[in-house]
């Protein structure tokens, strides 16, 4: 007699997708049916294993993760996953874990994947927990920990270390010793590739590694078991290698390694050992992320320690570039470690000095303000005092914390501003009512000359303090420039005064003047010129933005610029922004010190030539400027 | 399974009243199945207890070191018209094959017997199974063939071993004059073997502390399991191979060996 199911077929018939299928589907489903239990924190699902069966829950609770580990659902009774994988790979996608009791009904994949070809409703049902799955993901995608896009090869910084199988135990030591490494593949030795090999190719294959010793084999298969150092290395190799492709994530590299408890996988590319990832090299990658830099920095409790962290931030910068993060992430990241290390200065100062007197506001400026900083950078700051501020009795205090402020950003990479735009400068240490008056003398009575170096005060931003005063100066600004046209006639003209070479000729730039020069510096012809002429549009149209895209974006909505021209500028400033922080984060791996210059011969073919139009762009917009805020 | 009065849930080692075979003895010899098994397949006189004895040894299932993992077990379950197998019987027996991961539905097998004992009206009630579909099942021995070719080969799993083994033994000596012996895996023993190491002390006692019960259901609730409406043998046994599961991932592993585990 055929058994009946009676509470899986009542369990099931409540919840969706089955509770749109006919009662004999449904019968037949629960005699189809099998069941197992996962004691809590038990992995149930794991990420890229073959999926056979839809997991239904009948009790307990499940975790669902993303690639990165990310929490991604949590479901309970009824619940049901899996589905993702039995309709596309084959291949679970999400990992699931139990971290209750759980009792899972399998309902088998050819079962499911009939139902949702024959049934409509049930297809709708599954696809209705699909979509909102997908739109979870979509949303999340922006600024996501990136474990997931980056590939192991990005983390292999040396080509891999072997040793031939007949060497001795001591000579493999050594040669870890001397070349540093915690692993050594072993090859097989010639004679015996020789005397195995068919044919050629065949003999290229077996001069793959054919084990591995780690530091770890050396103390548990030599030293505590007392093995003579003289034994052949084959001995105590382990032949189980686990390889993993080049092109493969770091992610999946890290779940191999759980799952096999291995510590070092040797990479493949195009069939050649390119190297090995060990554990070790996974857990500095995650150490870098500039969400960790920020938090370190709030640790730090003196100017040397917070000196520490230079190296973790240039880290964290040329992972962001490796990582394929655009300009506008990188230089908000960048401005976010630059604002915290000023933040975490103005606290240590606070507690040197004692409480400041009157209250006061730190301000950011330039391209810390307008978050595009880069890993270049000098300090521009200021501070504005209270009005009650008293230079007899309370300046001492601002200065020596001026003083500190910047000694200590100086001592963590951000050099002393050469314009001498600090706060230590008394004439940018000043009571709000002085600021006020000195934004409407630049704004009022202008002339190129008085505006020349103050177009960086026009990108302003409160990171301590009284962040109040710095609204109260971004208001007058806003206010007041729009309705200047002198003012903004003379911004124009000082935006000028900076331009773009004209392109490129063999090695070398081409400027408008026919001479050629080795290198460009991309910041001052290229970023800073977009940067200066996108900021005169945002105050002549009253943005309230600070970034350059964001600025840009309010622009082009303003419809002051000719049509298409707004996302040409974007691209253009994204462009040359991108070529000069992948050069120096080029520089940072190279051991060497970043800068501005760009040669031509650095640059690709492709590069070059979307450079030239990027030029270009900038070029026309500039003339365009010249014409939109004529001279009063 | 049958509705057991707390009287009956005791939990300690005794065997029930009704069990008069020499599995009884072979307990206090140290679970030698494989042994057993041996002679059993020599002495027996039915060509099917033969073969089912056979099948058991060449599964590998009477060899006290195979690990669970290795082992096909079967949960079974008996409904009955009482406890005692002298004077009561089987209405409808429910076995569900597992193994530790897995329990198969697919496979699962359900049969209605007509007892030849009288039937009380209301243990029919409990099945939920009416007079008219007992009366129209067949007798324990029309299934026999297949029963024991369904169990051959298997560890049988059971919630409190007092039932479906002496039922059956009782069944077949009725039947066929000769009984039939297997080893099982018993949930509630291994429930109670948790739960009632020590006897509570007077002091416990008098305090009106209560042995923590180890029904199915009970037992069931405490590794997170949910509540199935009892007395469906098919029902039963999927309770029972559940609960097996759960013990299993929380007390034991799957390199647990069977002499661990069966009585």
């Amino acid at each position: 007699m055929e058994a009946e199911h009676i509470e899986v077929l009542e369990f099931i018939k409540r919840f969706p997708p089955f509770n749109e299928l006919p009662i004999e589907e449904l019968e037949r489903l629960a005699q189809a049916a099998e069941v197992g239990y996962f004691k809590a924190g038990s992995q149930i699902l794991e990420y890229n294993q073959t999926i056979n069966d839809l997991h239904v829950i009948r009790s307990g609770v499940v975790e669902v993760f993303r690639h990165t580990g990310d929490l991604y659902n949590r479901l309970s009774d009824g619940g049901f996953f899996g589905e993702a994988g039995l309709l596309r790979t084959g291949k679970v996608r999400f990992p699931v874990k139990a971290i209750e009791d759980t009792l899972v009904y399998f309902i088998p994949g050819g079962e499911f994947n009939r139902l949702y070809d024959e049934y409509e409703a049930f297809a709708d049902a599954v696809e209705i927990e699909d979509r909102e799955r997908l739109n979870r993901a979509v949303s999340s995608r922006e600024g996501a920990n990136d474990l997931m896009t980056v590939p192991i090869a990005t983390l292999i910084s040396r080509s891999p270390v072997s040793i031939n199988e007949t060497a001795t135990i001591r000579e493999a030591a050594e040669k870890m010793t001397t070349e540093e490494v915690s692993s050594l593949l072993i090859v097989a030795n010639a004679d015996t590739v020789e005397r195995n090999a068919v044919n050629s190719s065949e003999k290229q294959e077996i001069s793959a590694p054919i084990g591995i010793i780690t530091d770890k084999d050396l103390r548990k298969r030599v030293l505590a078991v007392g093995l003579s150092e003289q034994t052949p290395v084959r001995e105590i190799m382990s032949t189980e290698l686990v390889f993993v492709q080049h092109n493969q994530h770091v992610f999946e590299a890290m779940l191999i390694m759980l799952r096999r408890n291995l510590h070092h996988l040797p990479v493949l590319k195009k069939n050649q050992t390119m190297g090995v990832l060990s554990l070790s090299d996974v857990v500095r990658h995650e150490s870098k992320s500039s969400l960790f830099v920020v938090s370190s920095i709030f640790r730090q409790s003196s100017i040397e320690e917070l000196a520490t962290l230079v190296e973790d931030v240039q880290a964290s910068f040329v992972r962001m570039v490796a990582e394929d993060a655009n300009s506008r992430m990188i230089g908000s990241a960048m401005a976010v470690i630059g604002r915290s290390f000023k933040q975490r200065l103005l606290e240590l100062g606070e507690e040197k000095f004692g409480p400041p007197p009157v209250p006061y506001c730190f301000l950011a400026l330039g391209s810390m303000a307008r978050d595009e900083q880069s890993i270049v950078t000098d300090q521009d700051n200021a501070m504005v005092l209270d009005d009650s501020f008293d230079p007899e009795l309370h300046d001492d205090y601002f200065r020596q914390l001026a003083q500190f402020v910047s000694d200590g950003l100086d001592a963590c990479g951000y050099t002393y501003c050469t314009g001498y735009i600090m706060a230590t400068n008394p004439q940018w240490r000043q009571p709000l009512k002085v600021w006020q008056k000195y934004f409407s003398d630049w704004i009022t009575e202008p002339t190129p000359e008085s505006l020349l170096h103050a177009s960086i005060f026009f990108d302003l931003d409160g990171v301590w303090g009284e962040t109040e005063f710095a609204n109260t100066l971004n208001k007058l600004i806003q206010y007041r420039a729009q309705r200047s046209n002198r003012f903004l006639a003379c911004m124009a003209r000082n935006a000028l005064n900076r331009t773009p070479p004209l392109g490129f000729f063999k090695g070398f730039v081409m400027e408008k003047d026919g001479k050629q020069n080795n290198s460009i510096n991309t910041k001052r012809r290229g970023t800073a010129p977009v940067a200066d002429l996108i900021r005169v549009h945002a105050l002549a149209i009253g943005s309230q933005q600070r970034n350059s895209f964001a600025r840009l974006e309010d622009i082009t909505e303003a419809g002051i610029l000719p049509p298409g021209r707004g996302p040409d500028l974007r691209d253009a400033l994204e462009l040359i922004s991108m070529v000069r922080i992948r050069h120096q984060a080029l520089a940072l791996q190279q051991g060497e010190k970043p800068d501005n210059n760009v040669a031509p011969s650095d640059l690709s073919d492709f590069e070059r030539k979307n450079l030239k139009d990027a030029f270009q762009i900038l070029s026309s917009a500039q003339r365009f400027m010249r014409f939109r805020y004529p001279n009063g | 399974m049958f509705y057991l009065g707390s009287d009956k849930l005791s939990g300690n080692d005794s065997e029930p009243n009704g069990l008069k075979s020499a599995a009884k003895q072979l307990i206090a010899n140290g679970n030698d199945w494989q042994q057993r098994f041996l002679e059993l397949a020599e002495t027996a006189k039915d060509p099917r207890l033969k073969r089912f004895y056979q099948a058991g040894i060449d599964a590998g299932i009477t060899n006290p070191n195979a690990r669970l993992s290795d082992i096909p077990l079967l949960s079974i379950d008996f409904e009955t018209t009482g406890f005692d197998p002298s004077k009561h019987g089987i209405v409808s027996i429910g076995s569900m094959p597992l193994n530790l991961q897995r329990i198969f539905n697919q496979q699962a097998k359900q049969w209605l017997a007509k007892p030849r004992r009288s039937l009380n009206t209301e243990s029919i009630v409990i099945h939920g199974i009416t007079h008219s579909q007992l009366q129209e099942a067949p007798d324990l021995l029309d299934i026999l063939d297949e029963l024991l070719e369904t169990i051959a080969g298997h560890i049988l799993v059971v919630h409190y071993r007092g039932i479906e083994r002496p039922f059956l033994d009782v069944a077949l000596r009725e039947r066929i004059g000769e009984g039939i012996e297997f080893p099982v895996i018993d949930t509630m023993q291994l429930e109670a073997r948790m739960h009632r190491a020590k006897r509570l002390s007077l002091w416990q006692r008098m305090r009106g502390q209560k042995q923590v019960s180890i029904r199915l259901a009970d037992s069931r609730t405490r590794y997170g399991l949910p509540w199935y409406h009892p007395h469906d043998a098919v029902t039963d046994a999927l309770a029972t191979a559940e609960l097996l599961q759960a013990q299993i991932a929380h007390h034991y592993s799957p390199e647990t060996t069977l002499a661990e585990v069966w009585c």
